[in-house]
């Protein structure tokens, strides 16, 4: 769970995505020759319009899709190939809750650790510590459907977190929030991220919401190529901030 | 104010009262006119056309209190369960086969849609034709006919399940046995217990045909001994054994259902 190389980073090699059969006229490529590192303990934002192939290179990282040509390895390995190697190392929120319906909030927390034969007194008490982390408790024997959008987002957000798994990945999980209950939950999951040194990669197709998660933010265009790559951190000023997002909104409008 | 609180309470509870026996006098109220009608035609007619509902009342009774007599009851009832787990058992297995490669699902659809259009009786006399032993004629008449129905109804439901879930399952690296104990099971119990519900009305229908023409016990058997007696009370009372098993289990998978699935919102209103 924890026993992750030091250089636990996501390397992409000239990664290309084709979707449809070669050589017919409904090809769609998706990624186009991606090179992309992402460090150990790195928050990046992965930034990109509609389309553009943002979920495609999540999917490749996730290890749920294999790439059409090029490599991708997480921590030095391929989590398509290796899929099972990644059991408790690595996490996903995905943009809608994806809770199952017929389990308790409790039980949704308690999947992934369910899948690492994690005893089922532990279990418990993991669940129930990351639901009132997440100020759920009271909740943990609620179903879905009792809970609201906020608090479903947030038990997944806690079923992420209660593998410990190193590597993070993030497709839009605030996008069907209000902002008020988005902006809460951002600033909660920035802080656990940085709390427990998780590597994190962050879809988006907010500018603000990239600059407020990542340390790092890459902003692609379609088929999924790099069009800007910048780091930045606590220090970085605010006329600089608003100096990224004047030069990431250029080449979004581009 | 203080007054009408104290009056409120008995008012709700005879509220409560009326509808639940409002409720009840209307899921009765279709039998109680059937009993009527059946025992008005009873005083008119001979008894071997409307025999009276109490001498049926009494044979039933006979029936359960008379060990040979429930035998056959049992044996038919464990004819139609032993049907049904086979059809099921098999059916579930070729809808995982079909799920899985579109090859499969390809050859095997057209044979089971063919299988669906064969008639119950053309499988009591191939299987009169093919096989030896009752019992084992008996259950392949149920599992041929109650096969196709069970199979579609889980492929069904296999390809119904939410892909979104699905894929969340996978982000957490599962075996199969687990991804099939907290995902595929959960998800398609919903339309396993509606299958069995279809299906044991089916197999109902078709034990007593099966065991009309290939049985030497059972209540099919007995029908056919109450028909060469011409004796409508008997057959009547025969009938009834199959349909309280009926009504029972349907009883069981309901409560089941109520049990499984209380995770279900519940809108307060109706469609």
């Amino acid at each position: 769970m924890t026993d992750m190389p030091d250089e636990a980073a996501i390397h992409l090699d000239h990664v290309s995505k084709v979707f449809g059969k070669p050589g017919t006229d409904a090809v769609y490529r998706a990624v186009d020759e991606l090179d992309l590192d992402i460090r150990s303990g790195q928050m990046l934002a992965l930034l990109g319009k509609t389309g553009c192939g943002k979920s495609t290179i999540f999917n490749m990282i996730a290890g749920l899709t294999e790439p059409t040509s090029g490599k991708v390895r997480v921590s030095g390995r391929d989590p398509f190939a290796d899929f099972d190697f990644f059991r408790g190392r690595m996490a996903i929120v995905f943009q809608n809750d994806r809770l199952l319906p017929w389990r308790t909030a409790m039980q949704n927390v308690e999947l992934g650790l369910e899948m690492l034969d994690v005893p089922a007194a532990d279990r418990r008490t993991t669940a129930l510590l990351w639901l009132t982390r997440l100020g759920l408790g009271g909740h943990e024997n609620d179903y879905p459907h009792a809970l609201s959008g906020g608090m479903r987002q947030r038990v997944s957000i806690a079923r992420a977190f209660a593998t410990n798994a190193n590597i993070l990945l993030c497709d839009e999980p605030f996008s069907a929030l209000d902002e008020s209950t988005a902006g809460r939950l951002r600033a909660e999951f920035v802080r656990l991220v940085k709390e427990n040194g998780k590597t994190a990669v962050f879809i988006t197709h907010s500018i603000s919401e990239a600059l407020e998660i990542g340390d790092r933010i890459v902003v692609l265009k379609r088929p999924a190529k790099i069009a800007y790559d910048v780091s930045f951190d606590a220090g970085t000023g605010q006329a600089e901030r608003e100096l990224i997002r004047s030069r990431i909104g250029d080449v979004l409008a581009v | 104010m203080s007054a009408a609180a104290p009056q409120a309470e008995p008012s709700h509870l005879t509220n409560l009262l009326f509808t639940g026996a409002k409720r009840l006098a209307v899921s009765v109220l279709p039998f109680v006119v059937v009993i009527l009608l059946w025992q008005f035609a009873s005083l008119f007619f001979p008894r071997f056309l409307f025999p009276s509902l109490i001498d049926v009342f009494w044979r039933c009774l006979q029936i359960f209190s008379d060990g040979s007599m429930f035998s056959d009851v049992l044996a038919t009832i464990f004819r139609i369960m032993a049907g049904l787990a086979g059809a099921f058992i098999v059916g579930g297995g070729l809808a995982l086969l079909m799920v899985r490669s579109r090859a499969i699902d390809n050859f095997l659809s057209p044979i089971l849609t063919l299988f669906q259009g064969i008639p119950a009786l053309s499988w009591v006399v191939f299987a009169i034709i093919w096989f030896h032993g009752v019992e084992f004629r008996i259950f392949f008449i149920m599992v041929m006919t109650t096969l196709p129905a069970f199979t579609f109804q889980v492929l069904g439901a296999l390809r119904a399940m939410s892909r979104d879930l699905m894929e969340m399952v996978f982000s957490f690296r599962p075996t199969r046995a687990k991804l099939f104990r907290v995902m595929i099971a959960p998800a398609i119990l919903p339309d396993i217990l509606t299958a069995w519900k279809v299906n044991l009305g089916n197999a109902s229908r078709v034990v007593v045909v099966a065991e009309l023409v290939g049985a030497t016990g059972g209540v099919g058997y007995q029908l056919l001994q109450q028909q060469q007696l011409f004796d409508m009370a008997g057959a009547l009372a025969w009938t009834l054994q199959l349909v309280f098993f009926v009504l029972i289990v349907q009883g069981a998978l309901t409560l089941i259902e109520n049990i499984a699935f209380r995770y279900r919102a519940v809108s307060e209103r109706a469609i």
